[in-house]
């Protein structure tokens, strides 16, 4: 028969999702071939899965995409988070292998065998996300051959551990960006950080200064900002005691604090509060966000695995500005020495609702006033 | 904030009947509205005209009127209520614009009366072309530029400075009459200048085109606290230039990367923040496909269509919400019934897609025009829930019930490629089919893409499902290969016909639930949809729920068409209700997300799923039901009686054995004939020979129609043997399963009745008479409660053979009959062992709850133990007029004639203490104007209407109009002495028809003629160009006189008594 158009259906390989409490599922490979092993979470968002593809905050984890058709606009070269995926697997109900958009670069497929990612598909996502939620995050692996010493495999796979995430993910030097229409400086410490905080930094005129985690006080004074942003980025908050001890620092120069999500948590723990992990966090763009100042509540982008435990603040340092309307765990802080504030949820957004840039007006807000 | 404490008692305002546009979605929000005020211990006052409604229950509200959707009727009723607020944003258009004009009148001021939801200010923001620019411009959203223009160099320059290509509008000619696409300056000039001569104020409008962008729309809601979320975000497959409600929708949004689908969100959210609306509203835009561009299309400042399908598509309850909204409630206080943990305030998330797709009436109308634009034409639509694209869209295309199991059109197969792709340029009803068949036929994804400007996203899944096709008929059919095939939407006999093979091990699916979050927290609701995993949270749910009850499933009844509407679902819910009070579990399988029975919190269980038996089988297989109900979903459950009767399913009530002698015409036959009871001489034939034969030996004139049918869809009345062969032409161009059925046809009084019957005793609520002689289809009629020239003789005859037949036919729940009086016999017409159209008002007037009883004895009850005694019941002090309301100025070239097939889209009911009131009132709400606006009546009748026209036309003179009539009609009626002036055919010299309805002089035509139906048909013509005028046109000589002798009662509505219904 003639025909102009493709009859034959996509090859398959045979790829396997395996927990750490033994289950296994059987699905399809794609992206990478291999194995793999990681921190297995999902996520809510429906669209935005090129941004968390490349959100650092990612890092050491194999993420679950609850929404099943992945890849439809496909990847393109302006909507990464960061220069490289950060994931360490990708699980997916469907793969679109003809994607459409007019940004369209690359199918995702291609995407992430380029970054050597390893994907797998034709799961059930909703049995694996409401065993995730039952359970809390677990350990998982994605393999094409099944261990031929399954206890082994699962020993290693319990064992298995996300370390010096911060450290693995930060850049290494300082790095300059010009605003167009300087009027400030901020010096953005890179836990992990998302590019759009410094897209949201430049276009508001602010020209940035991206360093190190473990860039000393000093350092920054040197530096002479305007204001310090701490970033997002991924892990175990508690396990960063280098930066948390520069954070107590830094909080006593007269220099205005914003801080995302990690940078929320680190300011935290550097002020005496605690942090604790949430059962199955908050991944997606759908999270509400009550605004206790404002009377408010906000959609906002989420991804995270720890939170600040409210009550252990010190109410003499700060307030539990912001909670989560769902559980009510806290989403962010104002601190009374008027000059840092910090929120859990992301309102650089990328994937996500733009509702809570306003946000970065208020940072600018103060620092003007400094 | 709290219930605010200045609201006590509430409005309600109803959307009316049902039409093209403005359907059962508002009875489920209506519904959602009335439940939510009264649990917040408000009182609730509701104004809907529409009786077949589950919002005009009487335990809906504390006061229900079903009285005319009229601005007089609403100041009564706020005189006699005086509520301290109104609600106007949850009946559609029709309570919106009423509840803008009591506003702006000053009237909502004096009676001391709030709106709630929306500002009279913000509705203007959102309805008025101007301001709705201003006020888009001043937050910086950017409109469809446009500008006014009366001469061609304003034109072109201004096309110039916003880019080709532009529309060109015309203003003031019809139907947009003149306009057109115009990509150059050579183009504009034609058209351009075309436009200003047809216009008679020379006038048009530029607009930039932006036909073929993306078409995207989000629901929004907003509390008073600027508190603001999208429920969803909706994708339309046919690009802008579709009506949204003509066009298959997906939600969510799948072309859309986050940059794009943040930036419309954000504008919605800054619309709805701009226009101040605290509750629903819904955001339209255009999106240019090749870059970031976009356009505000459309805003609708309250619920519509587009909520109801995102609540169904999310799970969110937006009706719920905006009402708790309205009456001062945030969304941070509102808890999220499906999770019962989380609030109002969060967007649902989803993990699976949702396709919805429309029903159009073509098949009822075989001439009309069946083109898609900007009118909408669906009268219905289905959704469908799957996890791919592929499976949501064959699952919709089973739903649509057009016979189909996948998107293969049969018509299409024999036509060559050239003719498929010339198609491709046809934006109508099946273009989606049409593409299928070009991409069979090797055209290419682009070609299709470059023609139809559908997104090759989804042009690429269609092609799945041909990859798909091809895959299954090759080799040998492997369990793996089987089980693709179920994931991408394949029944199993789709497969088995594709592969020749049967499948190695039969898979059943499995069901996921409707939770608004994606899995990520534990929800409660009910609501689930198949797919083909191994986990079933349906089997989960019910262990885990388990009541130890009889579990009893009903079948809903589909998509709303002509024939079968918002009654089916009226009976299902109230069968739910009867099932749940009864101690059973009730579980719902139905595909409509306009309606109450879909809510997820009626039944205790609700499948949203096509009806087909493979779709059912599944069903069955997790719920294990202790048995079913078919007869309250109309046609669409009623069809399931056979599978489910071979497959050993306890039907609960009448039998699959009665229901096929009440459709098989021979067992029909012999079972009359046991009885003793006449019915009219008929005949049978499959071919056009024989049909022309036996309509010969009957005598003309015979009425024609297929069996298994409802609605009288394809039913004709002919009067000679042209009508027979033109008729059998277009019933064999398919294949025929059943034989076309040929009655002689008699033109009496048709009378109808519903009744309950439990094998032993029968009880009619009421008997119905109809206006209409018989051969006008029952659901098209006038019909009225209680009969009005019936002798007691034919009543007695009536009620024995009601009593006669429901006993032969062993009918154990409802049964509809209708009877034709002629010549003083009464004889049987038709027999229906299920619900009707008619049962909803006839249970509201006589306070008889037919279907909660019908039930009951389907479940085993005894009548005479229910407490509504035997018989037939006495006559209440109340007359009821169901008057039937028409969508006719929505599809071209669609003739309005009455006949035996209904074209009817909805009902009203007019009550009142005496045929005439309760007759004037349903008129008036089915919209005739009941005064003088012009001077004439024009009146063209066909020869054997010549006599009857005579005395209706002296009505009218008597009323003062002037009668213009065609020379036949004139002629005769001067020669009665009815003085009348003579005018031409529309096509005719001037004075013709068509001259007189563009002067407006006109404000009734009475027009019948034998033929019809076809576009070119001169009446055919003149009726649609009244039509058009928005001129009331009456095709049956009774309906003309119902109106005369109301209008000759010279009363307003001011004359008249609200009717509370509650209380009767």
């Amino acid at each position: 028969m003639e025909h102009g158009n493709h009859l034959t259906e996509k090859e398959e390989r045979k790829a396997y999702l395996i927990l750490a409490d033994g289950t296994v599922y059987q699905g399809k490979g794609f992206g990478a071939a291999g194995t793999t092993m990681g921190e297995v979470v999902f996520t809510t968002g429906m669209t935005g899965y090129q941004e968390t593809l490349t959100d650092p905050s990612y890092y050491g984890q194999i993420v679950t995409q609850t929404f099943p058709l992945i890849g439809n606009y496909g990847v393109n070269e302006f909507d990464s988070e960061s220069k490289k995926s950060w994931v360490k697997g990708y699980i997916v109900r469907e793969w679109c292998e003809e994607p459409s958009n007019f940004r369209c670069g690359k199918t995702i497929d291609q995407y992430l065998k380029e970054q050597n990612v390893i994907g797998i598909y034709d799961i059930d996502t909703r049995a694996l996300t409401k065993k995730t939620r039952e359970h809390g995050v677990m350990n998982g692996a994605i393999t094409t051959e099944l261990p031929g010493d399954m206890d082994a495999f699962l020993q290693e796979l319990k064992a298995y551990t996300i370390r010096d995430a911060v450290k693995s993910v930060s850049c290494t030097d300082q790095r300059f960006h010009q605003a167009d229409q300087q009027q400030l400086h901020v010096a953005l410490y890179d836990y992990g950080s998302k590019e759009n905080i410094l897209r949201s930094l430049l276009e508001r005129g602010c020209s940035v200064t991206v360093v190190p985690y473990n860039t000393s006080v000093e350092e920054i004074l040197k530096i002479n900002p305007d204001g310090i942003m701490l970033s997002n980025g991924p892990g175990d908050p508690s396990e960063n005691t280098e930066p948390i001890a520069i954070l107590k620092e830094l909080m006593n120069a007269e220099i205005p604090i914003f801080g995302i999500c990690l940078g929320h948590q680190l300011l935290a723990l550097a002020n005496g509060a605690d942090t604790q992990k949430l059962k199955y966090g908050h991944r997606g763009a759908n999270q509400p966000v009550v605004d206790t100042v404002r009377g408010r509540v906000f959609i906002t982008s989420q991804n995270h695995g720890y939170a600040v435990v409210g009550e252990t603040l010190n109410q003499e340092i700060g307030f539990v500005s912001h909670h989560n309307a769902n559980d009510g765990s806290c989403e962010g802080i104002t601190y009374h020495n008027g000059r840092a504030f910090t929120v859990q949820f992301h309102p650089e957004a990328c994937a996500g609702p733009l509702d809570t840039k306003y946000l970065f007006d208020t940072f600018i807000g103060l620092m003007k006033q400094q | 904030m709290p219930l605010r404490n200045d609201i006590k008692k509430v409005l309600v305002i109803g959307s009316g009947p049902i039409i093209i546009g403005q359907a059962a979605e508002f009875d489920y929000a209506g519904t959602q509205v009335c439940r939510t005020l009264k649990a917040d211990g408000l009182e609730v006052v509701l104004v809907n005209s529409n009786p077949a409604t589950i919002m005009t229950d009487k335990t809906m509200a504390d006061k229900v009127y079903i009285e005319p959707l009229t601005l007089p009727v609403l100041k009564k009723i706020i005189k006699i209520e005086k509520p301290d607020s109104i609600l106007p944003t949850m009946g559609g258009q029709t309570a919106l614009t009423l509840s803008m004009q009591l506003a702006k009148e000053g009237f909502l001021k004096e009676q001391n009366v709030k709106l709630l939801g929306a500002t009279p200010e913000t509705i203007d923001k959102a309805e008025d072309r101007q301001l709705f620019k201003d006020m888009l411009e001043s937050i910086g959203e950017p409109v469809i530029p446009s500008k006014v223009v009366t001469d061609i160099d304003d034109a072109l320059a201004f096309a110039e400075e916003i880019g080709y290509p532009v529309i060109v509008r015309p203003a003031y000619t019809l139907g947009g009459t003149g306009g057109g696409i115009a990509s150059s300056k050579k183009q504009l000039l034609r058209i351009g200048e075309n436009g200003l001569r047809l216009s008679p104020i020379n006038q048009i409008l530029v607009e930039r085109c932006v036909s073929g962008w993306k078409e995207i729309e989000f629901e929004i809601i907003r509390d008073s606290r600027n508190n603001t979320i999208t429920v969803c975000s909706m994708e339309n497959v046919d690009p802008v230039g579709v009506h949204t409600g003509d066009s298959i929708v997906v939600a969510p949004a799948v072309t859309l990367s986050d940059k794009e689908y943040q930036m419309l969100r954000t504008a919605s959210i800054n619309i709805i923040q701009a226009l101040g609306v605290e509750g629903g509203c819904n955001c339209q835009f255009a999106l240019n496909p090749d870059n970031f561009e976009y356009a505000v299309i459309e805003v609708n400042p309250r619920v519509s269509r587009s909520s109801a399908l995102a609540s169904k598509a999310t799970g969110y309850p937006i009706a719920k919400v905006a009402s708790k909204i309205a009456i001062g409630y945030t969304l941070d206080e509102i808890i999220n019934t499906v999770t019962g943990k989380t609030y109002a305030c969060f967007e649902p998330a989803l993990d699976y897609i949702v396709v919805k797709f429309p029903k159009w009436p073509f098949d009822k109308f075989v001439y009309a025009k069946r083109t898609l634009g900007t009118q909408m034409k669906a009268t219905g639509e289905v959704m469908a829930i799957g996890t791919t694209f592929e499976q949501a869209m064959m699952k919709a295309v089973r739903c649509i019930e057009l016979n189909l199991d996948s998107l293969n059109l049969k018509k299409l197969k024999e036509k060559d490629p050239d003719t498929i792709e010339e198609l491709l340029h046809h934006c109508d009803d099946e273009r989606i089919f049409v593409v299928y068949e070009a991409l069979k036929r090797g055209i290419s994804i682009d070609t299709i893409f470059e023609i139809t400007k559908i997104d090759r996203w989804f042009i690429n899944k269609l092609n799945n499902l041909i990859k798909m096709e091809h895959t299954l008929s090759q080799g040998e059919l492997t369990q793996d290969k089987y089980k693709r095939a179920k994931k991408l939407g394949f029944l199993d006999k789709t497969i088995t016909t594709l592969s020749g093979q049967q499948p190695p091990q039969k898979l059943y699916a499995s069901y996921k639930m409707v939770d608004t979050c994606a899995a990520e927290f534990a929800a409660e609701t009910p609501y689930f949809y198949s797919t083909y995993d191994e986990e079933n949270e349906a089997r989960e749910f019910i262990e885990q729920h388990s009541t130890g009850k009889k579990k009893v499933i009903v079948f809903g009844s589909g998509p709303i068409r002509i024939g079968q509407g918002i009654e089916f679902d009226y009976c299902s819910v109230h069968c739910v209700t009867a099932l749940k009070e009864a101690g059973y579990e009730a579980i719902i399988v139905n595909n409509n997300p306009e309606t109450v029975s879909t809510d997820f919190d009626i039944s205790d269980r609700l499948y949203f799923e096509p009806l087909t038996p493979e779709d059912v089988d599944s069903i069955l297989e997790t719920e294990q039901p202790w048995g079913v109900v078919v007869q309250f979903g109309g046609q669409t459950a009623i069809k399931l009686t056979k599978h489910l009767k071979n497959k050993g399913i306890k039907i609960l009530g009448t039998s699959a054995d009665s229901i096929d002698a009440a459709e098989d015409r021979e067992r029909f036959d012999k079972l009359l004939e046991h009885c003793n009871i006449p019915r009219p001489n008929g005949r049978m034939a499959y071919t056009t020979e024989a049909a022309v034969k036996e309509a010969q030996k009957l005598g003309y004139p015979v009425l024609l129609r297929p069996s298994y049918v409802l609605g009288g869809q394809n039913m004709i009345i002919a009067h000679g043997k042209n009508d027979v062969i033109e008729y059998m032409d277009i019933i064999t161009a398919t294949e025929l399963e059943n034989p076309v059925l040929i009655d002689k046809y008699l033109m009496g009084t048709e009378v109808e009745v519903d009744a309950v019957c439990d094998g032993d005793d029968f009880l009619i609520p009421g008997i119905m008479e109809h206006i209409e002689r018989a051969g006008v289809h029952s659901g098209d009629s006038i019909s009225i409660y209680p009969p009005q020239t019936l002798t007691q003789e034919i009543r007695d005859t009536i009620v024995e053979y009601t009593g006669r037949l429901a006993k032969e036919l062993n009918v154990s729940g409802l049964v509809n009959i209708q009877y034709v009086i002629y010549q003083g016999q009464v004889y049987v017409i038709e027999v229906n062992p299920r619900s009707s159209r008619t049962v909803p008002y006839i249970s509201k007037v006589t306070n008889v709850p037919i279907v909660d009883l019908a039930t009951k004895v389907a479940l085993g009850a005894k009548l005479k133990d229910l407490g509504y005694g035997s018989g037939v019941c006495p006559e209440g002090d109340y007359v009821a007029v169901k008057v039937p309301v028409f969508s006719f100025p929505k599809l071209h070239d669609a003739d309005n004639h009455l006949g035996p097939e209904m074209k009817s889209t909805g009902e009203v009911l007019g009550i009142d203490h005496d045929l005439e009131t309760a007759l004037y009132k349903g008129l008036i709400a089915a919209g005739y104007e009941m005064h003088k606006v012009g001077d004439s009546v024009l009146i063209t009748v066909k020869d054997s209407d010549k006599p009857e026209v005579v005395p209706l036309a002296q009505k009218f003179v008597d009323f003062g109009y002037k009668i213009w009539a065609t020379k036949g009609t004139a002629e005769y009626l001067r020669e009665h002495g009815v003085p009348s002036e003579i005018v031409n055919k529309h096509d005719g010299p001037s004075p013709n028809t068509s001259d007189l309805f563009d002067t407006g002089e006109v404000d009734f035509v009475v027009s019948t003629s034998t033929i019809g139906r076809k576009p070119a048909v001169h009446s055919v013509q003149m009726r649609r160009k009244a039509i058009e005028r928005n001129i009331a046109c009456l095709t049956s000589i009774d309906t003309a006189n119902a109106l005369a002798n109301s209008l000759l009662m010279r009363k307003t509505l001011e004359d008249f008594n609200m009717v509370d219904i509650v209380k009767i």
